[in-house]
């Protein structure tokens, strides 16, 4: 590849900052610059843009066009092309940008919890969104994942750690932007782990008990018995356990991981690769963040017997640009296991191969999508891929590829655990083992719950102490900005997979979000189709176009406007999202439309505009 | 997949057998629902697919309803497979289509576009004024400065296009973006699918997609060669040579005047054939046959661009 630059030089700082990452990742210097750095090894390296485009806006603050450059240089990627997967990242900034970001959620949970006030403060503080002068701006974000503890921001900042801060608060923003103290990051709440605490919990078991920074003390824990297990079974007993379960995938589609793992374990074609997807990005969802935090090493060794399993030698870990404790607390993790043998040449003395490479995202829901993963693994634009062909044959780089979510991953160490039959026997027959929810709004006490399945939504709230005094449910969203609407009649509904379909609904990440008398249905659905807009990855017309149209429409129903062109706003919302789920080409655009629906058929958006 | 395994001849293929609008049908293993389509002379529409590109199936405009399936599949890329039941003309099929036009016309300009995709606009039934009037153009650099996962706020008195001033910055060719449906064939053909110059990308993230060369440089400072290649494969009119682009503007473009005339590239001993469009005996705009089996389409800046040589023309 012939490679034309135009001659924009990066700073000093830029060039070392480069340098420093590239050197880390064990690419040298070539002697001679972009003469000797083509061919196949250097297209090679392509998959190190991402991580390479984040080392310039750690340290930075921004990416440059002279850094840019650079980075092409180094990388043999052409510019355009390098340019086009930049500007497709939320966390990245293409101009200057002060040295330190406020991102602020103004999404359906803290909006409830006073957003606004601490926006109003920014602005007051810092002038307008997305200065480019100063010490430091503020930009709106979508929901951040510390739902639990509303309202939340994300500090970015150029040279230092990012920090998460929830939850936050006026006083609290002025008097950090004033004395530039930093808080320490606060746990994350899961009520039943504190005292008294629950002795039905599996997935949160070591939750509030382990050290989440010593691998002693997880294996002190019990820790690494699942891994031991699973090498004496050997990868097809793992199989037949996994089948036994019934465990299905926690991402949101609920697809069975024994025969996911079994797929890509029999896939002729080498290597294998296996992907933890921690991008957790849907609104109102913050179960695998906890788990990360609290209890790392456990996801570790999950994804080392994923890779143990499925004859892979390497395993990603992509988690969300937003999630710096979580991304602290793995990266401390893996070189822990990797110090003390549990990870590398020979792992746990047991003579197979594995390593876990940590892989950040930047700010992009769609992302989480797993084909759309993996191209932002390899360092192309987070746009998903058309299938089949399915990740399990055509995966990571081309190869077979197993991708579960974190949650289900944390199951697989329950069913070497109690064996698989024996996990079947937890929940319902269609829905096996333990399911987390991530409960907030109206309520009690928000917080990460495990239940088994087949608890109904009334057990789920009773846990959490009810709903909050003196309020009175209006409807639940199920599933998060991609969910449905249910209302009290629904206070029966079994948390099943199985239920939710029954009822035309969808338990999806698990997100359980209460909206009392008091909450604004019509500006839940609007930040709803913003997010839709936002997030859309531009590739496929459906949805590209759609969710634009989408906003607009609601936009004038809420606001009890007339359409110009005498349309009735509703007939054309069910036309939009109609063609969103049938013709799109991935799951964001399928589902893009389906809160909105919901809400009409709930009769919770009453349409003061259509002509009808 | 690869050119190569595209234009690989000669290897013995299992055929496989489907039924499309109830009709039996046998095609090569391997074939698209696209390929089954054509063999039995069913229209399929399509925008992003060509044949001498790779398939991005971004656009859906050609989805065809297969059996069982949960959604529709693009016929362009989806693969046939044995005793597939595929419905091409199912009122979930229309309405997709329809829908799909419809966005891209209330969105794009589509003057330009073939009589063959107008007549598809008009036979699906597509409304582009029903999401209200559009909105006044975007200004000088506005869409390009857009930042992914924000966007203004909208009240829905308008409805959102990709409007925005023309960019000319050469003497070769124009890119008018409004007319941009982002079908990705520009991007393939200036890679991996011809020129592999890569001088331009998608930016951007959803409805602020956008067609760039880097830091949305000029064209004369980007790695551009001017071969003209996406020209050749642009379905709108987005991209187009400056000889037609200036005809169009002082209202001196008249399809009714030209003539297509076939011819040899001279420059040098490949043998590229031309398609000349001549107007007022003057060469306004250079193809070349999509079928010809040494350029598939494809040119370089001299065959292009390359022909005032052959009219002595005073200004
Ligand atoms: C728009 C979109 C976003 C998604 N985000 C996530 C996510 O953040 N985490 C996740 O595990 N799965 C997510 N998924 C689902 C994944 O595509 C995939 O199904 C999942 O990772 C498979 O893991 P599982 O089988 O363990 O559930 C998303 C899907 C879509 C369409
Ligand atoms: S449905 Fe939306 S997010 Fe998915 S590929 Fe299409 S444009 Fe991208
Ligand atoms: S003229 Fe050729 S090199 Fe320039 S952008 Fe078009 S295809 Fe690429
Ligand atoms: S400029 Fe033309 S070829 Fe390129 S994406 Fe837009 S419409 Fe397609
Ligand atoms: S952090 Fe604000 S909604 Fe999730
Ligand atoms: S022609 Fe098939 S998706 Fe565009």
């Amino acid at each position: 590849m012939d490679l034309r630059l135009r001659g924009s030089d990066p700073t000093p700082a830029e060039r070392a900052t480069v340098d420093l990452f590239l050197l880390s990742s064990g690419v040298s210097e070539q002697a001679n610059g972009r003469a000797a750095n083509t061919g196949h090894e250097a297209r090679a390296h392509r998959h190190l843009l991402l991580p390479a485009l984040h080392s310039l806006q750690d340290e930075i603050g921004w990416i440059s066009e002279g850094a840019l450059s650079y980075v092409c240089e180094r990388l043999t990627v052409p510019p355009a092309d390098a340019y086009g997967v930049a500007s497709f990242y939320a966390l990245f900034s293409l101009r200057p940008r002060p040295p330190l970001v406020a991102h602020v959620c103004d999404d359906i949970v803290c909006m409830k919890k006073g957003a606004e006030d601490i926006i109003a403060t920014l602005q007051d503080k810092l002038g307008p969104e997305s200065s480019e002068e100063g010490a430091a701006t503020w930009l709106r974000s979508p929901c951040l994942g510390q739902c639990e503890r509303a309202p939340a921001l994300l500090w970015q900042r150029a040279g230092s750690d990012d920090r998460s801060h929830a939850p936050a608060s006026s006083e609290a923003v002025g008097r950090l932007l004033a004395d530039g103290l930093f808080d320490a990051p606060e746990r994350g709440t899961a009520p039943q782990t504190e005292t008294p605490r629950d002795p039905r919990l599996r997935l949160l078991r070591r939750i509030g008990l382990v050290d989440p920074t010593d691998l002693d003390d997880y294996r002190g824990h019990g820790g690494y018995s699942a891994l031991r297990r699973a090498v004496r079974l050997g990868p097809e007993g793992i199989a037949r356990e996994l089948a036994d379960s019934k465990l299905m995938g926690r991402g949101g589609a609920a697809f069975p991981i024994g025969a996911k793992w079994d797929a890509v374990a029999k896939a002729p074609v080498r290597p294998h690769y296996v992907i933890c997807n921690a991008d957790e990005s849907e609104p109102g969802t913050f179960k695998d963040r906890i788990l990360m935090e609290e209890d790392p090493f456990a996801l570790i060794e999950a994804v080392t017997i994923a890779g143990y399993a499925t004859g892979a030698e390497r395993g990603y870990i992509y988690i969300r640009g937003e999630y710096p404790l979580a991304t602290h607390r793995l990266e401390d993790a893996i070189a822990q296991a990797r110090a003390r043998g549990m990870l590398g040449g020979n792992v746990m003395g047991e003579d197979f191969v594995f390593d876990i490479e940590l892989r950040r995202g930047a700010g992009a829901y769609i992302c989480g999508e797993e084909t759309a993963l993996m191209n932002s693994i390899e360092g192309f634009r987070g746009e998903p891929r058309n299938k089949p062909p399915f990740p399990t044959q055509v995966g990571l780089f081309g190869k077979p590829t197993a991708i579960n979510n974190v949650e289900t991953l944390f199951n697989v160490l329950e069913v070497l655990a109690e064996g698989g039959p024996a996990f079947a026997g937890i929940g319902t027959k269609d829905s096996t083992g333990t399911k987390l929810f991530c409960l907030t709004g109206a309520i009690a006490k928000p917080g990460l719950y495990e239940l088994e399945f087949g608890a109904t939504l009334r057990e789920l709230l009773d846990l959490a102490g009810g709903v909050t005094e003196g309020a009175t449910i209006q409807a639940i969203l199920l599933g998060g900005a991609a969910g449905t609407f249910i209302d009290t009649s629904d206070l029966d509904l079994p948390l099943t997979f199985e239920a939710t379909r029954a009822a035309s609904a969808s338990l999806g990440s698990g997100v359980v979000h209460i909206l009392d008398e008091s909450s604004d249905i019509s500006a839940v659905l609007l930040r709803i189709a913003a997010f839709m807009r936002d997030e859309s990855c531009g590739q496929c017309v459906p949805c590209r176009v759609g969710t634009v149209r989408q906003e607009e429409a609601l936009q004038r129903i809420v606001a009890g406007r007339k359409n110009a062109s005498g349309q009735d706003d509703v007939a054309l919302l069910a036309d939009l999202v109609r063609v969103m789920s049938d013709a799109s080409i991935c799951g964001l655009g399928f589902t893009a439309g389906v809160a909105v629906k919901s809400a009409l058929e709930r009769g919770l958006l009453t349409p003061q505009g259509s002509n009808s | 997949m690869s050119r190569a395994a595209r234009f690989k001849l000669g290897v013995i293929k299992r055929t496989v057998e489907l039924t499309i609008d109830g009709v039996a049908v046998e095609v090569p293993e391997g074939a698209t629902i696209l390929d089954a389509c054509n063999k039995l002379g069913i229209v399929t529409p399509t925008l992003c697919y060509l044949s001498t590109l790779t398939p991005v199936n971004a656009c859906r405009v050609c989805v065809v309803e297969v059996e069982k399936a949960r959604v529709l599949a693009p016929a362009c890329s989806r693969k046939v497979e044995p005793g597939m039941v595929v419905h091409t003309d199912s009122e979930r099929v229309r309405h997709s289509r329809r829908m799909v036009f419809e966005l891209l016309s209330s969105s794009v300009d589509m003057s330009l576009v073939s009589g063959e995709v107008k007549g598809w606009i008009d036979s699906y039934g597509s409304d582009a004024a029903r999401y209200g009037p559009p909105a006044p153009p975007a200004k000088v650099g506005e869409r390009d400065a857009r930042h992914a996962g924000h966007h203004h706020a909208v009240d829905g008195s308008v409805a959102e296009t990709v409007a925005q001033p023309v960019k000319i910055d050469n003497d070769l060719y124009v890119r008018d973006y409004s007319r941009c449906i982002l079908c990705y064939k520009c991007v393939e053909a200036c890679g991996e699918d011809a020129q592999n110059t890569f001088a331009i990308a998608v930016a951007g993230r959803g409805f602020d997609a956008r067609i760039a060369t880097e830091f949305d440089a000029p064209l004369t400072d980007s790695a551009c060669v001017y071969c003209g290649n996406c020209i050749g494969v642009c379905p709108t009119g987005a991209l187009m040579p400056k000889s037609e682009y200036d005809l169009r503007q002082q209202g001196r473009w008249d399809e009714a005047r030209q003539t297509v005339t076939q011819t040899v590239c001279s420059f040098c001993g490949v043998g590229c054939n031309l398609d000349l469009t001549v107007q007022d005996n003057a060469i306004v705009r250079v193809d070349s046959p999509l079928e010809h089996s040494v350029t598939h389409g494809h040119l370089c800046i001299k065959g292009r661009f390359g022909f005032q040589h052959v009219q002595n023309l005073p200004d």
